[in-house]
């Protein structure tokens, strides 16, 4: 089975070649099942390399020479171990559901078939990221799945703004993608190839804290940066919510945002060995966590309430990876994989069920016309909050515990940031779904639950999102940890490595009581506000006080990038264009001609048409070199 | 004699041409497929090592010296290929267009190929000039007769600017001739001068002023952007597809194994224009209103990469830059088709008149998408490959250079996709909703562009496996002598 | 062919240069000061013919027939210069009814 392993990537890309081709031959259901098949059998595949994988060291499937140039050899091959194993099922496992999903939500839209057809070229690349045996094969999957980001968000390009939110995420990209690279150069100088199997075991042989690896991790974090939409690349995740609302759950919440978490997992050991890097990463991940959620909790637009809060999970993770939770922070991907692509799928019916409505203001009491949506994304909501036993509970206290070894002052921060998150999350829910309905009559009138095909995949991310937490039940609550067992040989080099303070259980239990205890009020205060006293957000229009209205306009960070980097450089376009180069230096050549011109103009006039002139100079000027030569010689 | 049929084909292709005017368009595309096969049974033939095949050397004036002598190694495979490959593409891109006089154009076209190809694999001096000259003398008349409005002014600069850069080289020519012990213009007699560091010095700024204003190089570019602009699409391609490359072989073959010791004197300054002219005209080209002149302001940027990449000097760059010269002339000819169906059917050059256009040619739109993906160097497309190497090659040289040329990939799919945004997607408006999707000989350039740019993406190393063993032997050969 | 030669050498080198200085001098300064076309003309003969004359006297001392040679060339391009200048000079008087090359001037720019 394990040879097989380039059929995962396979599947997808051949859906992506029927529905791109037979996009306007084929018939809308014959593209659905199609795509759908693709990922399903690539999950197939992958469920079967889970069962049957057991080595502790990782398998290399080597397929061609890519590039080989001097002393630069990238093969072109695949690794398969316990990281990307599970990567793997999250990506194909989530993605058929939301490929099924799909075939519901997009049913109305004249772009079924590139829509499918992007979605598979998606989870092709998403899978080459995950499953490339170096750096440079992932860089393809890296590059590839903001492409496919890039094609989803412009999905309806006829739309100036979508199109702009698209060109801006691509951008962003590839800001971090340029980190990337270098810190893929350096790490060719330094260890001479590029595949991990060379890379780690030269590197455990490091100090820590080496300069080279720091600079290698610090560059490496700039790609994850962009690609997870950290501080202060974060931006346009939030714009990115222009895409299809499947898009938002499988490419902007469940898996390509979560590229940069797998990219600093798989190459734990670099991390490991800097310290610096480590403690960058730790507080640039809170400080999205938390900037990030207090966004949010301003925000009517439930996509962008949904948006945010990834990206303050996405700082949870990257905290975790600060702190050297690589388990914690794996586990966290997994679970906020499957509550967070619920959420979003369920927004996404919400949205369907009220005709494109997507501002909360205009939602409400909701629970009795749509039960199931209702029902599953309260599960959802529950999980990301926190609460014991969904599945986000394990996950985020697993990272909040080592957080709390490593440094206080922070744990109290997080905790703050998970009081955030449940007040936020469930402001979205009481918005929506408890007192009268706000929107107009029409909509009222169409309000519908939505189709089988969708409301399925709500169910089972449901259950996950409910159990997906027990593979991970620490020691204290009496579970095994079955995936700190099972991620072991991926982070053994690392764990050696990490000094580990055991918590006594008192502690554990301590830490656990109080930031349950902190969720549970910030649930009580967000009832106590918007069903109690039906607080509904303000339009627009009105004025907010000053701390609302930072956190209204996304503490400006917009309005920065265009003042400090966006204007300026247009200027400096102007200013090279229209001085530099067609005044300056384009100014100088046509000079020179210029030059010679009026320097003919002036010699001209030697030329009187008077012969005997003439003559005169020409006698002169023989005699004139006669003389020469006979003083000279 | 397989290489004279490559080399001299197309001259009788274009002479055909000529006596056929009905059939002018036909004949040429003929010609220069016959050309392709030749030069793919040359490629056939062809051994993957440093030496030279297919020589053909035999006197030509022997009172001054002068052998016409040639030869293809790796390095120059892949500029005949680049060649022979690009020019039915650019002669298929005029099929759908009438022209005046179109006899005259197509076999100043397969005139100019002649010149191209003589000057990829010139061995000797004096031929290598010639044919420098004889690619620049149609492609003159090519612009100066079937291009925009101002076309009489700019070719004029065009024509005077790159003709003072070659005439420094002819005199280093000269002056090598001289130094050579028996007065041969043959480039290993070129190879083997040891001369003085000084000699050297000056040496190199003759013939680095042709390559660098050939290329362009900042600062001197300035002919450039107009030029692209004014000449009618088939010249620009050309230009913009192969006749720079010259230049870039030219730094390869001529310049730095010549003058090894006044290139060392000198790289850093070659290398910091050269990055200096990524940046800047990435820069530029933000705020081009004119999709032609943007197009040209990128291929500038792109350009100054392969440069740095050439002058970085190792395995990776110099092999960076061969592949990359491929791909680049491949992606630019396809943009600057775009541009000229775009221009074609919207009779405008203004970005801000634009838009939507993908709406109603879906086909069109992907194809354009394409190709910008491929300019943009997303992996898995040919100018990945390129990039990658390149920017691996300059970060060997220095660290800095390469994230300052690195920046190249963040400009360029900065001004790519904001062309692309403000062009294809957003409302149609009255112009643009005429738009017609591509058809026939349209849609065949562009699909074999496409093709091409996803095949070398992902699988490059047929290609590099060409010129590796040559690019190898040369940058030893420099080194030995410099270690020398 | 050797009775010419002697005849040639009966006088002295010396003189012949002398003659041909004078003569080409002669020719020099007919065309400087006069302003008649014809005269320019033939002033410009006359220094043409000076140095035949040289030429013919060098080769004839040194042996070397190649001088004689060069006055051919010479006297056959004198021809081809009389046949275009006098032309020239035709076409100037029937234009300006005059020969005067200060009239000429017009030509310039």
């Amino acid at each position: 089975m394990i040879d097989l392993v380039w059929l995962i990537p396979l599947f997808p890309f051949i859906g992506f070649l029927i529905c791109g081709l037979g996009r306007n031959i084929l018939p809308k259901a014959a593209i659905g099942i199609i795509a759908s098949l693709a990922v399903l059998a690539s999950f197939a595949v992958s469920l079967g390399i889970f069962f049957e994988f057991n080595g502790s060291t990782p398998a290399i499937i080597h397929l061609f020479d890519w590039i080989k140039v001097g002393n630069i050899d990238i093969p072109f091959s695949f690794q398969i171990d316990q990281l990307s194993i599970l990567m793997l099922l999250i990506i194909t496992g989530i993605g058929s559901l939301i490929h099924i999903y799909s075939t519901g939500y997009m049913s109305h839209d004249k772009g079924f078939g590139k829509f499918f057809s992007y979605l598979n070229l998606f989870i092709f690349f998403m899978l080459l990221l995950v499953l490339g045996s170096n750096y440079v094969i992932m860089f393809i999957g890296w590059e590839g799945v903001g492409l496919c980001s890039y094609l989803l968000i412009g999905f309806w390009y006829t739309n100036g703004a979508y199109a702009d939110a698209a060109k801006k995420a691509f951008i962003m990209n590839r800001i971090g993608d340029l980190g990337f690279l270098i810190g893929v150069f350096l790490i060719i100088t330094t260890f001479g190839s590029v595949s991990f199997a060379q890379i780690f075991p030269q590197a455990q042989g490091m100090v820590s804290g080496d300069a080279t690896l720091t600079l290698i991790t610090i560059l490496l974090f700039v790609g994850a940066v962009g690609k997870s939409a950290q501080l202060p690349l974060f931006t346009w995740l939030p714009d990115a919510m222009a895409g299809p609302t499947p898009v938002s759950a499988l490419i902007h919440a469940a898996t390509m945002v979560t590229a940069g978490i797998y990219m600093i997992a798989r190459s734990n050991i670099l991390f490991t060995l800097s310290p610096v890097t480590m403690s960058i990463i730790a507080v640039i991940g809170l400080a999205t966590a938390i900037v990030a959620a207090i966004i949010a909790l301003t925000q009517t637009d439930i996509k962008k309430v949904l948006a945010y809060s990834t990206v303050s999970q996405l700082g949870y993770m990257f905290l975790g990876l600060g702190v050297g939770a690589y388990t914690g922070a794996f586990f966290h991907v997994l679970t906020h994989a499957f509550f967070k692509a619920l959420l979003f799928l369920g927004a996404g019916s919400v949205i369907h069920a009220i005709s494109d409505e997507q501002d909360m203001r205009k939602m409400g009491g909701l629970k009795k016309k749509l039960p199931i949506t209702f029902f599953t994304m309260l599960m959802g909501t529950l999980a990301i909050s926190g609460l014991p036993p969904f599945a986000g509970f394990f996950s985020k206290d697993e990272i909040l515990a080592h957080v709390y070894e490593e440094n206080k002052i922070l744990w109290i921060i997080g905790v703050l940031g998970a009081m955030l998150t449940a007040f936020y999350m469930f402001r979205m829910m009481f918005l929506t779904f408890w007192g009268n309905f706000r929107g107009s009559e029409e909509q009222k009138h169409h309000l519908h639950e939505s189709p089988v095909s969708m409301t399925i995949p709500l169910i089972i991310l449901a259950i996950l999102s409910v159990v997906g937490g027990f593979i991970g039940v620490p020691e204290v609550l009496g579970g095994g940890h079955w995936l700190s067992h099972y991620l072991a040989p991926v982070f053994d080099a690392s764990t050696s490595r990490l000094s580990v303070i055991e918590l006594s259980h008192v502690t554990e239990y301590m830490l656990m009581g109080i930031s349950v205890a902190g969720v549970v009020i910030a649930i009580i205060y967000a009832y106590v506000k918007y069903v109690k006293n039906s607080h509904v957000p303000l339009a627009d229009s009105e004025e907010r006080s000053v701390l609302a209205k930072i956190s209204y306009n996304k503490f400006y960070f917009d309005e920065l990038y265009s003042a400090i980097i966006q204007k300026p450089l247009n200027v400096i376009s102007e200013f090279f264009y229209k001085i530099v180069d067609k005044a300056g230096i384009d100014g100088f050549v046509n000079g020179l001609g210029k030059g010679s011109m009026e320097a003919s103009k002036g010699l001209r006039l030697l030329q009187t048409g008077n012969v005997g002139f003439y003559i005169f100079a020409m006698v002169i000027g023989v005699l004139g070199i006669l003389i020469y030569s006979f003083f000279k010689f | 004699m397989n290489l004279l049929i490559v080399l001299f084909f197309p001259l009788l292709g274009s002479i055909v041409c000529l006596l056929n005017k009905n059939y002018a368009k036909q004949t040429a595309l003929i010609s220069s497929l016959i050309t392709l096969v030749y030069s793919l049974v040359l490629l056939a033939h062809f051994q993957a090592d440093a030496s030279r095949q297919f020589v053909v050397d035999f006197a030509w004036i022997p009172q001054l010296g002068i052998n016409f002598k040639a030869g293809i190694d790796g390095i120059s495979m892949i500029m005949v290929l680049l060649t022979t490959g690009l020019v039915p593409l650019i002669i298929l891109s005029g099929f759908s267009r009438e022209f005046k006089n179109s006899s005259a154009l197509f076999a100043l076209i397969l005139f100019m190929q002649s010149g191209l190809l003589v000057v990829f694999t010139a061995l000797d001096a004096f031929l290598f000039y010639v044919g420098w000259e004889a690619a620049l003398i149609p492609i003159y008349f090519i612009c100066a007769i079937w291009g925009g409005a101002d076309r009489i002014r700019v070719n004029m600069k065009f024509f005077i600017y790159t003709f003072a850069g070659s005439l420094f080289m002819l005199l280093g020519i000269i002056y090598l001739h001289l130094q050579t012990p028996g007065n041969t213009y043959d480039i290993d007699a070129f190879y083997s001068l040891n001369l003085d560091v000084i000699t050297q010095g000056w040496l190199f700024w003759c013939f680095f002023l042709a390559f660098a204003i050939k290329m362009p190089i900042f600062p001197f570019h300035t002919w450039q952007p107009d030029t692209y602009t004014e000449a009618p699409t088939m010249g620009t391609m050309l230009l913009a597809g192969i006749m720079l490359k010259m230049g870039i072989y030219g730094v390869i073959r001529w310049l730095i194994p010549i003058v090894p010791l006044g290139f060392m004197q000198w790289k850093e300054l070659a290398i910091i224009l050269s990055i200096i002219g990524i940046v800047y005209a990435s820069i530029i080209a933000f705020t081009q209103k004119d999709i032609k002149r943007l197009v040209a302001y990128s291929s500038i940027a792109h350009v100054g990469l392969i440069a740095a990449g050439v002058f970085a000097w190792n395995a990776a760059g110099v092999q960076g830059a061969m592949i990359q010269m491929l791909n680049h002339g491949i992606n630019v000819i396809g943009l600057f088709f775009i541009m000229d169906i775009i221009i074609n059917r919207l009779q405008t050059r203004e970005i801000a008149s634009m838009g939507g256009i993908a709406k109603v040619a879906p086909k069109f739109a992907i194809a354009f998408l394409i190709i910008i993906l491929g300019t943009v160097a997303l992996p898995l497309t040919n100018g990945f490959i390129g990039e990658f190497l390149l920017l691996n090659g300059i970060y060997q040289y220095e660290m800095w250079f390469s994230a300052v040329a690195g920046l190249t990939i963040i400009f360029g799919a900065v001004y790519m996709l904001r062309m692309y945004k403000n062009v294809m997607q957003g409302q149609l408006n009255e112009l643009t909703a005429t738009f017609k999707d591509i058809r026939g000989s349209e849609v065949v350039v562009l699909s074999i562009i496409c093709t091409l740019i996803i095949v070398i993406g992902v699988y490059p190393q047929p290609i590099l496996h060409i010129s590796e063993a040559a690019v190898n032997g040369l940058i030893s050969q420099v080194n030995n002598k410099l270690a020398f | 062919m050797d009775s010419i030669t002697s005849t040639i050498q009966v006088v002295p080198l010396n003189h012949y240069i002398l003659l041909s200085a004078i003569l080409f001098s002669i020719g020099v300064i007919g065309v400087l000061i006069r302003r008649n076309a014809i005269i320019i003309f033939m002033s410009i003969e006359l220094m043409l013919n000076s140095v035949n004359l040289l030429l013919t006297a060098f080769s004839a001392y040194s042996g070397d027939a190649s001088g004689q040679v060069f006055v051919f060339f010479i006297m056959a391009l004198a021809a081809a210069e009389v046949a275009v200048g006098l032309a020239i000079i035709v076409m100037v008087y029937r234009n300006t009814s005059s020969i005067d090359i200060n009239i000429l001037n017009r030509l310039k720019w």
